[in-house]
C-alpha cells in the first residue's frame, strides 16, 4: 500500500517537474528557432509513448510507425493546404502539377477543421485497426510482424511519392502558411503550438501510463512474456495486442498532426523506412518498456542528431546505427534500465564474494 | 493570440459553432500577417570584420555525391572573393550545414543558419524537393537563397535567385535539337520526383504542338537500380530517342541494362538532363559513349573565364576532379550575390534584390546576366555529346544566351501547364 502511493506520488512529482521544464524553464532558456526544434522532439516523444506501449509493454516491434504519423500529418496538411488557399482555390502545388480543377473528392472532407481533427487521430487509429485485426488473428508475430509494418511503411511512402498532382509527391505538403487562422510565422504563434504540443505530450503521458497500470497494462505484459499461457487462461491476446497497435497509432497520427504546424512540412521522408527505424531508437535508446525512458530516449536521440549534425555532418548516420545495435545488444531495457543492471551487477558480485568467502572459511 | 489555447477548448465544446469560430479566427490570422510584416526581416550578422553566408548542401545521404562537387565549387568561390579583399571590406564566412538529403532537415538547417546565426545570403539545395522545403524559410524571413541547379520551372520565389536552367534554357532547346535531328518519336524514362515528373508533363505538351509522339513514359524510384523491364519495354517501342530524367545511382543501372539490350548511342540515343560529367565519371563511360547530354555548361566549354575556373578548381581538389553545370552555377552564383551586394553597397536583402537587375559576370559559361523580374539568369544552352575520355563535347548551342522564362509565358504550346 505504501509502496503505491509513493510510487504515485513519485508521477505526480514527475509530472509537474516536467511541466514546470515544458511551460516555464525551456520558453525561458531556448531561442525562437531552439523552442522550435524542441517541438519537433516532443512530437517524436509522441510517438515513443505509443511504442513504448505496442514495442515495451506488448512486444510488437512495430517498426511502420511512420506510416500513422504520415496519417495523422496528411490528414493536418490537407486542411490547412486548403484554409491556405481560401474557399474555391486549389492548394498551390495542385495548380502546379495537377490538371484537376477541383479538389479531389478525398480531399474534399477535409476542408472541415473538425473533420480534420478527428481524422489525424481517427484515421490511423481505424487503419491500425483493420491492418491489427488480420495481422493478430492470423497469429503473425515476432519478425514476421516488424517486417509486414516496415514493408506497409514503404509502400506507403511510395504511393505518396508516386501521387505527385493529388499528394505533391516527394515534395510532400509544404509552405504551410496558417494553423486554423493564426499565422504560423509569427513568433507568438509559433510558442503557442509549442505549448499545445507539450500539453499534449503530456497528456498522452498520462493516458499511457494509466493504461499501463490498469489491469489491461498486466495483460499485456502477460501476452508478450508468454501468449499460450494468456490464451489458456482464456483471453483472447489477439485482442490485447490490437489495443495497444490502435492506441500506438493514434499517439502516432496525433504527433504527426502536430509536427505539421511545428516545421510546416509533411513529407515522404518522414514516413518511409528509415523515418520509422528512427522512432523505434529513441524509445530503444532511453528503454522501450519505460515510459520515462522510452520518452526521454526519443527526445534525447533526436537533439543528438540535431547538434552532431551540426558538428560532424556524415558521421551521424554511423552514430545512430551503432547507438542501436549497443543498446539492443548489450542495455535491452536501455538507460532507464541501467540502474537495475548496476544495482543486479554489484548484488552478484556481492552474492559471489559472499561465496567466495565460505569456503576460505570452511578452510580455515 | 496567446490565446489560441482558450479558443481550441471553447471550439470542442461548441461543436456546431466550429466553422464560424474557424472563419473568425481566419480574419484574425490574416491580420496578425499584415501588420507584423515590417519586422519580421531577418537580422543579418555583420558586426567585426566578415560577413556571415550559409552552405546548405547534403553531405550525407544519397544526394551527397551531387552536392558535395557544389559545396567545393561554392568554397572555390568564397576563397578568391576573399583573397581579392572581400565585399564591401568585409571577408566572407561560410557557415557549412548538412541537409542530408532529408527535405525537412534542409528546412531546419535553413532557419538555423538565417535566425542563429545572421547569414547575410544562403547558397545551395539540389533537388526540387529540398528547394519547395526551404522555400517558405526563405519567405517567411526575408532572407536570400541563391539556387544553382537546373529545374523544372514553374516557380519564381521573391527570395531565391536561381542561377541554373530552367526549362526554356535546357529542356526546350533540348527537344527543338532532337527536332532538328529529325527524332520525333520518343520514350520517357525518369526518376519519381517533382522535376522529372514535371519535366514530361512538359515535354509532352512540347510533343503535342510539334508532331513529336510519346511512346512511353516510365518512372522509377530514386535510387532504383532495377531497370531490365525499362530496357526492354523501350526496346521494343521502337522510339527513335529516349528522353531521360533519371536523377543518381539509377542511370549506372539503366544505362548497363540499356547496352546488355543491346541498344547503343546510334541505334536509339539517350538525352540525359542530369548527368554531367562527375556522372558520366561514376557510370562509365563505355555506357554512354556517344550519349547526348543539355545543359548550359561544360568542362570543356571554351574561353579564358572557363580555364581559370577548371585550372583553379583541380588546383585546389585534384587533378583528376572535373567541372560540371551546377558545379559552375553555384561558383557564379556566389559571384553573382557580390556584384549585387556592390552595387546594393548594402547586404539587406531588399537592396540586393532591388539591385539584382541587369547584374552580368564573365562566367566560365560565358557572360550571364541577370533578369530581375524572375531572379533567374540569361543562359546559353548547349548539347554535349560524351567522349570516350568522359568529357563532354559540344554539338550545339543556343547562340546566345536565352531570356529565363520558368512559366513558359513565351511558348502557346505550354499554356495549359500552369
Amino acid at each position: 500500500m505504501n509502496l503505491l502511493k509513493s510510487r504515485s506520488a513519485r508521477a505526480a512529482a514527475g509530472f509537474v517537474g516536467a511541466a514546470v521544464v515544458l511551460f516555464a524553464v525551456a520558453p525561458l532558456v531556448l531561442s525562437d528557432f531552439r523552442l522550435g526544434l524542441l517541438a519537433k522532439y516532443l512530437c517524436v516523444a509522441m510517438v515513443a509513448v505509443g511504442i513504448c506501449l505496442a514495442w515495451g509493454r506488448g512486444g510488437l516491434l512495430t517498426l511502420g510507425q511512420g506510416v500513422f504519423f504520415g496519417l495523422g500529418g496528411y490528414a493536418m496538411a490537407m486542411h490547412l493546404k486548403i484554409a491556405d488557399a481560401g474557399p474555391g482555390n486549389l492548394p498551390d502545388f495542385m495548380q502546379l502539377y495537377g490538371t484537376a480543377t477541383e479538389l479531389p473528392w478525398w480531399w474534399q472532407p477535409f476542408a472541415n477543421p473538425v473533420f480534420a481533427l478527428a481524422a489525424t487521430f481517427l484515421l490511423p487509429m481505424a487503419v491500425a485497426a483493420l491492418l491489427g485485426s488480420f495481422i493478430f488473428r492470423r497469429r503473425v508475430k515476432g519478425a514476421y510482424f516488424a517486417i509486414l509494418s516496415q514493408a506497409l511503411a514503404a509502400a506507403f511512402a511510395i504511393w505518396l511519392i508516386g501521387q505527385q498532382a493529388t499528394t505533391g509527391g516527394t515534395n510532400g505538403l509544404t509552405d504551410i502558411q496558417g494553423f486554423f487562422g493564426y499565422a504560423l510565422d509569427d513568433p507568438v504563434n509559433q510558442r503557442t503550438v509549442y505549448f499545445i504540443i507539450a500539453a499534449v505530450l503530456l497528456l498522452l503521458i498520462a493516458l499511457a501510463r494509466q493504461l499501463i497500470q490498469s489491469r489491461y497494462g498486466e495483460l499485456l505484459v502477460a501476452v508478450r512474456d508468454s501468449e499460450e499461457r494468456v490464451r489458456f487462461l482464456g483471453y483472447d491476446p489477439a485482442n490485447v495486442k490490437l489495443v495497444a497497435y490502435v492506441v500506438a497509432a493514434g499517439m502516432a497520427g496525433l504527433a504527426g498532426a502536430l509536427f505539421v504546424p511545428a516545421v510546416g512540412i509533411i513529407s515522404p521522408a518522414l514516413i518511409g523506412i528509415v523515418p520509422s527505424i528512427e522512432f523505434v531508437i529513441g524509445a530503444a535508446v532511453g528503454g522501450r518498456a519505460s515510459l520515462v525512458g522510452a520518452v526521454l530516449g526519443a527526445i534525447a536521440v533526436a537533439w543528438a542528431k540535431t547538434a552532431l549534425s551540426e558538428e560532424f555532418p556524415a558521421a551521424w548516420t554511423y552514430f545512430q546505427g551503432l547507438l542501436f545495435i549497443v543498446a539492443l545488444a548489450f542495455l535491452p531495457g536501455g538507460l532507464a534500465s541501467l540502474a537495475t543492471v548496476v544495482r543486479r551487477r554489484r548484488a552478484a558480485a556481492a552474492a559471489e564474494k559472499k561465496a567466495a568467502v565460505i569456503p576460505v572459511g570452511e578452510a580455515a | 493570440m496567446s490565446s489560441l489555447p482558450h479558443i481550441h477548448r471553447r471550439r470542442f465544446l461548441a461543436g456546431t459553432a466550429s466553422l464560424a469560430a474557424v472563419v473568425a479566427l481566419s480574419a484574425c490570422g490574416a491580420k496578425t500577417d499584415a501588420a507584423g510584416s515590417s519586422d519580421k526581416a531577418a537580422k543579418i550578422d555583420v558586426s567585426g570584420d566578415t560577413v556571415k553566408v550559409g552552405l546548405l548542401n547534403s553531405l550525407s545521404g544519397t544526394m551527397a555525391i551531387s552536392e558535395v562537387t557544389v559545396r567545393n565549387s561554392l568554397m572555390l568561390a568564397v576563397d578568391e572573393i576573399n583573397a581579392s579583399g572581400g565585399v564591401l571590406g568585409k571577408k566572407i564566412k561560410p557557415i557549412s550545414e548538412d541537409g542530408a538529403s532529408d527535405w525537412p532537415t534542409f528546412a531546419e538547417k535553413a532557419t538555423k543558419l538565417i535566425k542563429e546565426d545572421g547569414v547575410a545570403a544562403t547558397f545551395g539545395c539540389w533537388t526540387s524537393a529540398s528547394r519547395k522545403a526551404v522555400k517558405p524559410v526563405f519567405e517567411k524571413n526575408r532572407s536570400l537563397l541563391f539556387y544553382p541547379v537546373q529545374y523544372e520551372g514553374l516557380e519564381e520565389s521573391p527570395y531565391i535567385f536561381y542561377t541554373g536552367a530552367t526549362t526554356n534554357q535546357q529542356i526546350v532547346p533540348a527537344l527543338d535539337y532532337l527536332k532538328s535531328q529529325g527524332l520525333k518519336k520518343l520514350y520517357l524514362v525518369g526518376s519519381d520526383y517533382v522535376f522529372p515528373r514535371t519535366a514530361n508533363k512538359e515535354i509532352r505538351a512540347y510533343a503535342k504542338a510539334n508532331g513529336m509522339t510519346i511512346l512511353g513514359e516510365d518512372y522509377a524510384p530514386l535510387g532504383s537500380t532495377e531497370f531490365s523491364t525499362i530496357a526492354n519495354k523501350v526496346k521494343a517501342s521502337k522510339a527513335d530517342a529516349v528522353f531521360n530524367t533519371l536523377n543518381g545511382d539509377s542511370n549506372v543501372a539503366f544505362f548497363k541494362e540499356y547496352k546488355s539490350a543491346g541498344l547503343t548511342a546510334k541505334s536509339m540515343p539517350v538525352v540525359s538532363v542530369s548527368i554531367a560529367e562527375e556522372e558520366v565519371k561514376s557510370i562509365g563511360t563505355q555506357y554512354l559513349d556517344g550519349q547526348l547530354t543539355a545543359w548550359n555548361y561544360y568542362q570543356t566549354t571554351p574561353g579564358a573565364a572557363n580555364e581559370k575556373f577548371v585550372k583553379a578548381y583541380k588546383a585546389k581538389y585534384g587533378q583528376d576532379k572535373p567541372t560540371s553545370d551546377p558545379m559552375e552555377a553555384a561558383y557564379v552564383s556566389v559571384y553573382l550575390w557580390k556584384a549585387m551586394v556592390e552595387k546594393a553597397k548594402s547586404f539587406d536583402p531588399e537592396k540586393v534584390k532591388a539591385a539584382s537587375d541587369g547584374i552580368t559576370f564573365d562566367a566560365p559559361e560565358g557572360k550571364v546576366t541577370v533578369d530581375g523580374a524572375s531572379q533567374h539568369i540569361y543562359k546559353t544552352a548547349r548539347i554535349g555529346k560524351v567522349g570516350s575520355d568522359g568529357l563532354i563535347e559540344q554539338v550545339w548551342d543556343s547562340g546566345k544566351p536565352i531570356k529565363p522564362d520558368p512559366y513558359l509565358k513565351g511558348y502557346s504550346w505550354a499554356s495549359g501547364l500552369s
